[in-house]
C-alpha cells in the first residue's frame, strides 16, 4: 500500500525515507496504512491456523495433531483474530479516516500514535513464538487454554501462557494509547462548526469504542497480571488451594470480554450507515436515533458480562438479571437495524462491492444477533453452552459482523486511499465467494452444536461426520477466497482506473472533498462546517 | 441528518484554534484520559476484595464460612430434617486417597453432628494438603455452620500415613424451608508452597 503516499512524497524532503520513514512516521495516513497492512497479514496468519483445525476436524478421530497442539491453535487463532486482525483494522480506519472526516490536519497525539502501532508487531511475535520455540525443544508450545485463559488450566500451563500474558499487556497498552488519541482527536480537533451531533457516524462509533476500551482493557490487564503472579509469585487470586477463586477470573475476564465484542463492532456500525447512504443516494435515516442507540449499547455492554458463564453456578436472581439485561441489548440493536434498512428504503440503490458487503452484512449479522438471543436464555444456554452453536453464533457476529464489515470499508475507501479504483468484477467475485462459503462453513456448526457437539475438542462422535466435512471443505474455500481479496488490494495499490475525488456518486462528507489519494498533509487550514 | 458541509466558507462566528492552544488542550485531555485508564486498572484489583465480600454475604459460589462457628444454643427444629451428602475429590498433583466414611447424613436443623473423612498419603514423601469446601445449592451454603473442620488448617501426612479427619457441624435453623437436601463437597489441593 506504500505507493499511495510515496506519490505525494516529493513535496516533503524533510522526511526520512525507506524503513526509517515507517519506523518514525507520525503521519496519520502512514500509520493507518501500517495498521491495515498488519491487520491483513495477521488475518491470513490466524486464518491458516484455523484451517489446521478444520483439517483435523474433517474426519472423526485424531489424524493430524495431538489434542494439546489442537488447543494451542484454537486459542492463538482467536487471540490473533481479535487483537491482531479485527482491532487493528478498525484502528487503521480510524487513523486514516477520522482526521479526514472531521477536517483535522492529523491525529491529536501523533507521536503516541506511532508508539501505539509499533507495540503490535512485538506482541504478534510473543503470541506465535512459543510454537517455534517448541520445535527447538524449549517449552511445550503456545497457550492451550483457549483465548479465555481460564484457571486452573492457565495456572498449570507452560511458558506459552506467560508469552500470551505479555502479549496481552502490550496489546492492551497499544489500544489504550490508540483510544486516548482518538478521544482527544474527536473532542478537540473537529473542524470549527462541526458540533458533536454533526460528527459522521463513524466518529460516533469510534468515540464510544474508545471509551469502552479505556474502561475495560485495564481490567483485562489486571486479571492477567493476577494470573501471572499466581503462576510465579505465590499469590492465590485464582488458586483455590490458597483461598482464591477460579470463578472470579471468569468475572474479571468477561467484564472485559463482553464489552470487547462491542468494541469490535461499534466502529463497523459507524461506517456501514455511511456506505448505505452513499449507495442509496439519500441521507442516512435516524442519525440521532442511531447515536443514542450506540450509547445505549455501549452502556449496557458493561453490565451483562455473566451471560458467558450462566452454567458456572449463580443464584437465580443473578441469572434472571443477566438474562434480561442481555436481552435488553437487542432493543437498541433493533433500532439500528431499522435505521439501516430505512436508509435503503426507496433509495436509488446500486450494488457496487462495498454495498454488496454492507447489505450482506446486515443479513448475516442479523443472524448473529438472533442466535445471541437464543443463548441469552438461561434455560436454553444450559444445553448450548460450550457447544458448536456458540461457535457459529460468534462467527456470524465476528466474521460476518466484524470482518465482512471491515471488508465493506476496505472497498469503500480503497479508491480514496490509493487514488485508484479496485477491480469491480473481482471485488464482486470476492463478495459472493466469501458470503457463500462463510454460510456453508458455519450453518452446519449450528446443527452439530444443537445436537451436542462440544467446542474445543479435537475428536467427535460419528454422527457429526457429514456436517463437519461440509464445514471443513467450505472453510478451505473461505480461506482461499481471501487470497482473491489480497490480490484485489495489491492490484488496486499498483494501479488501475484513476479515482475521482468524490469516488462514489452519492458520497457525502469531508473526506470526499480531498483529492484521491489525499495529500500527505491534509486540512492544514481547517475547513469550516455550517 | 448528515451535516451540511461547506469547506470553503468562512464565517465570523466560528474561529480556528491556534497551534499552541490546540496542543495545550490536547495534552490536558490526554492526561485526563490516562487517569481514567489508571482508575479502571485500580478498579480491577478492587474487584478482588469486593468479590469476596459479595460471595460470603450471598453464598454465591457455594463458599462457606471458614471460621469455626460458635456452639449454638438455638433450639433444635425437630419438625423437619435436612439431608447432607458428602463428596470428596483429590486435585491433580496431590498423591492422596481421600473419601468420606459416610456418604450422607440426615439431621434436624440445630442438631450437632460429626462426620469422619479418611485421607491416606500414598507417596513416599511428606505431603501437605488443603481442603476447600463448597456447598450446592449456593443458597444453602451460609447456613452450614462448621464448629470444627480439617479444612480450617493445612493437613500434613507422612509417607504412607492414614489420618481420620473429623468435621463437626450443624445446620442453622434459619435455613429456608424449601431446602431439604444439600451437598458438601471437599476438594483436597496440594497446599500452596509459601
Ligand atoms: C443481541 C445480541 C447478542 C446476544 C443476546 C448475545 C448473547 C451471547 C451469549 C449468551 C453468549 C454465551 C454463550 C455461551 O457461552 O453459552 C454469547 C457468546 C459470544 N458472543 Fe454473543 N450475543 C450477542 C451479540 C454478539 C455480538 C454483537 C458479538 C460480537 C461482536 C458477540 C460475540 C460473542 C462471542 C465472541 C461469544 C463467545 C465467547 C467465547 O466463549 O469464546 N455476540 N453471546
Ligand atoms: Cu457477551
Amino acid at each position: 500500500m506504500s505507493t499511495t503516499t510515496v506519490a505525494n512524497h516529493e513535496e516533503h524532503h524533510d522526511h526520512p525515507t525507506g524503513i526509517m520513514r515507517w519506523l518514525t512516521t507520525t503521519n496519520h495516513k502512514d500509520i493507518g496504512t501500517m495498521y491495515l497492512t498488519f491487520s491483513l497479514v495477521m488475518f491470513l496468519v490466524g486464518g491458516s491456523m484455523i484451517l489446521g483445525i478444520r483439517a483435523e476436524l474433517f474426519k472423526p478421530g485424531l489424524q493430524l495433531m495431538n489434542p494439546d497442539f489442537f488447543n494451542q491453535l484454537i486459542g492463538v487463532h482467536a487471540l490473533i483474530m481479535i487483537f491482531a486482525a479485527l482491532m487493528p483494522a478498525a484502528t487503521g480506519f480510524a487513523n486514516w479516516m477520522l482526521p479526514l472526516q472531521i477536517g483535522a490536519p492529523d491525529m491529536a497525539l501523533p507521536r503516541l500514535n506511532n508508539w501505539g502501532f509499533w507495540l503490535l508487531p512485538p506482541s504478534a511475535i510473543l503470541l506465535t513464538l512459543p510454537f517455534t520455540l517448541a520445535l527447538f525443544g524449549i517449552g511445550d508450545g503456545a497457550l492451550a487454554t483457549g483465548w479465555t485463559f481460564y484457571p486452573p488450566l492457565s495456572i498449570q500451563g507452560g511458558i506459552g501462557v506467560d508469552f500470551a500474558i505479555f502479549a496481552i499487556h502490550l496489546l492492551g497498552i497499544s489500544s489504550v494509547l490508540g483510544s486516548i488519541n482518538i478521544i482527544v482527536t474527536l473532542f478537540n480537533m473537529r473542524a470549527p462548526g462541526m458540533t458533536l451531533m454533526k460528527m459522521p457516524m463513524f466518529a460516533w462509533g469510534w468515540l464510544i469504542t474508545a471509551f469502552l476500551l479505556i474502561a475495560t482493557i485495564p481490567v483485562l490487564a489486571g486479571a492477567v497480571t493476577m494470573l501471572l503472579t499466581d503462576r510465579h509469585f505465590g499469590t492465590h487470586f485464582f488458586n483455590a488451594a490458597g483461598g482464591g477463586d477460579p470463578i472470579m477470573f471468569q468475572h474479571l475476564f468477561w467484564f472485559f470480554g463482553h464489552p470487547e465484542v462491542y468494541i469490535l463492532l461499534l466502529p463497523v456500525w459507524g461506517f456501514i450507515p455511511q456506505i448505505l447512504q452513499t449507495f442509496s443516494r439519500k441521507p442516512m435515516y435516524g442519525y440521532k436515533a442511531q447515536v443514542y442507540s450506540l450509547w445505549a449499547i455501549g452502556a449496557l455492554a458493561v453490565v451483562v458480562w455473566a451471560h458467558h458463564f450462566f452454567t458456572a453456578g449463580m443464584p437465580v436472581p443473578a441469572l434472571l438479571y443477566f438474562m434480561y439485561s442481555t436481552m435488553a441489548i437487542s432493543l437498541p440493536l433493533a433500532v439500528l437495524f431499522f435505521c439501516w434498512i430505512k436508509t435503503m428504503w426507496k433509495g436509488s440503490m446500486t450494488f457496487e462491492t462495498p454495498m454488496l458487503f454492507a447489505v450482506g452484512w446486515i443479513i448475516l449479522f442479523g443472524i448473529g444477533g438472533l442466535t445471541g438471543l437464543v443463548l441469552a436464555d438461561v434455560a436454553a444456554d444450559a444445553q448450548y453452552h460450550n457447544s458448536y452453536f456458540v461457535v457459529a453464533h460468534f462467527h456470524y457476529t465476528l466474521f460476518a459482523g466484524g470482518i465482512m464489515g471491515i471488508m465493506a470499508g476496505v472497498y469503500y475507501w480503497l479508491p480514496k486511499m490509493t487514488g485508484n479504483m479496485y477491480d469491480e468484477k473481482l471485488g464482486k467475485w470476492h463478495f459472493w465467494l466469501t458470503a457463500i462459503s462463510f454460510n456453508l462453513t458455519f450453518i452446519p456448526q449450528f446443527f452439530v452444536g444443537l445436537a451436542g457437539m462440544p467446542r474445543r475438542i479435537p475428536d467427535y462422535a460419528l454422527q457429526f461426520a457429514e456436517f463437519n466435512m461440509i464445514s471443513s471443505i467450505s472453510a478451505f474455500a473461505l480461506g482461499l477466497s481471501q487470497l482473491l481479496f489480497v490480490y484485489v488490494i495489491i492490484k488496486c495499490v499498483k494501479g488501475g482506473k484513476k479515482a475521482t475525488d468524490k469516488v462514489w456518486e452519492g458520497a457525502e462528507g469531508l473526506e470526499w472533498t480531498l483529492s484521491s489519494p489525499p495529500p500527505y498533509h491534509s486540512f492544514t487550514e481547517q475547513p469550516i462546517v455550517k | 441528518m448528515e451535516p451540511v458541509i461547506d469547506p470553503k466558507s468562512d464565517s465570523n462566528d466560528v474561529r480556528r484554534k491556534t497551534k499552541a492552544e490546540q496542543d495545550k488542550a490536547n495534552s490536558k485531555l490526554a492526561i485526563k484520559m490516562i487517569w481514567v485508564a489508571a482508575g479502571s486498572l485500580l478498579f480491577a484489583f478492587a474487584l478482588v476484595p469486593l468479590y469476596d465480600v459479595l460471595c460470603s454475604i450471598t453464598g454465591l459460589n457455594g463458599k462457606t464460612d471458614n471460621n469455626a462457628a460458635t456452639l449454638n444454643k438455638a433450639k433444635v427444629d425437630e419438625s423437619r430434617s435436612v439431608t447432607v451428602q458428602f463428596t470428596a475429590a483429590v486435585m491433580p498433583g496431590l498423591g492422596w486417597n481421600f473419601y468420606p466414611k459416610q456418604t450422607s447424613i440426615t439431621l434436624h436443623p440445630g442438631q450437632i453432628e460429626t462426620v469422619l473423612f479418611e485421607a491416606k498419603n500414598i507417596t513416599s514423601q511428606i505431603v501437605t494438603g488443603q481442603a476447600i469446601p463448597s456447598v450446592t445449592p449456593g443458597v444453602a451454603s451460609v447456613y452450614l455452620k462448621k464448629i470444627e473442620c480439617f479444612c480450617f488448617v493445612n493437613q500434613s501426612l507422612k509417607p504412607g500415613e492414614t489420618k481420620i479427619m473429623p468435621l463437626r457441624f450443624f445446620i442453622d435453623p434459619a435455613i429456608p424451608k424449601d431446602v431439604s437436601e444439600m451437598t458438601l463437597s471437599y476438594s483436597f489441593f496440594e497446599a500452596a508452597k509459601k
